[in-house]
């Protein structure tokens, strides 16, 4: 079944999480200017509610309405981190196919191998530039091809 | 025509200043890329960076102000501001804020309140290096001539 067929004419359409102001400014930037739609949350429980898979929201079979093909998300964010953030998008039927990438101003190498064990797509370190992103958009091209 | 010049080569050489001083780095230059079709964006983006690291500075100065210092309250404060400076290149700034963090691991308060006033004067001098450079730029595009393009 696919949630996710976008065809070459349409934009896909990425959620950004991150809780720093300025690194969502930046990534949103960066992903528009790579020709994708982008919607950003500041936290892991904002990012699930917007997936469906809030506490309250009942888990339907036609959730992922909202046609999410990526997400980003930060490592490093108060409440839930985009680790666990990752592990509950994985454990869901519905939205464990969705490529995603984390983001972290740190570079460690555990960190890394736990969140790629655990199915991200990517990890990426920041400050996000340019030309990551332009990696990135042509690594989900591939996933859709 | 000369004035365009004139501002142009002032332009250049005060943003040439600002990396050889280290008060920039590549990542700011990451951000003008982007302005290239939308000039508003590294104003966009420096404008927030004033208005949350002030939000941030000011939690700052109150956590480190409690009777009890909850350090792991102010290394969040700290990293935040790492990393939006990080992420705007603002690098003397985020250098003060790793220093920072290592006082706040070792829960050094005075090491805390030293670098919280050593972050601060980063922060208002890169803000004031910043607010000359993008008046510059309005200068420039007042006279009716294009911002110079570095490489």
């Amino acid at each position: 079944m696919d949630f996710y067929a976008s065809s070459s004419t349409e934009e896909p359409h990425v959620l950004a999480v991150d809780d720093n102001l300025v690194d969502r400014k930046l990534v949103e930037r960066l992903l528009k200017k790579s020709s994708c739609k982008v919607t950003t949350a500041e936290n892991g429980l904002r990012a699930l509610e917007y997936l469906g898979l809030g506490a309250d929201q009942e888990h339907s079979i036609n959730g992922n309405d909202s046609q999410v093909n990526m997400i980003i998300t930060d490592y490093c964010m108060p409440g839930m981190t985009g680790y666990e953030l990752l592990k509950k998008i994985k454990e869901s039927s519905i939205l464990k196919d969705v490529p995603v990438v984390i983001m972290s101003s740190e570079n460690i190498p555990t960190r890394i191998d736990q969140c790629l064990e655990e199915g991200a797509q990517m990890f990426m370190l920041k400050p996000l530039k340019h030309s990551d992103v332009k990696r990135l958009r042509c690594q989900l091209m591939q996933c859709q091809g | 025509m000369e004035i365009i010049g004139k501002l142009q080569k002032q332009f250049i050489d005060f943003i040439k200043a600002l990396y050889h001083e280290g008060f920039l780095d590549d990542q700011f230059l990451q951000l003008k890329l982007q302005d290239e079709s939308s000039p508003d964006f590294v104003f966009e983006v420096v404008t927030l960076f004033f208005e949350d690291s002030e939000k941030i500075i000011n939690n700052l100065a109150a956590t480190l102000q409690q009777q009890v210092v909850d350090f792991k309250q102010v290394d969040s404060h700290v990293h935040q501001f790492k990393g939006s400076s990080s992420s705007v290149g603002a690098q003397r700034v985020t250098n003060a804020c790793i220093a920072f963090r290592n006082f706040c691991e070792q829960k050094n308060l005075e090491g805390c309140v030293q670098c919280l006033q050593h972050v601060k004067h980063e922060y208002f001098l890169v803000k004031n290096k910043l607010e000359t450079l993008l008046r510059l730029e309005q200068q420039i595009l007042a006279a009716g001539g294009t911002i110079p393009v570095l490489s």
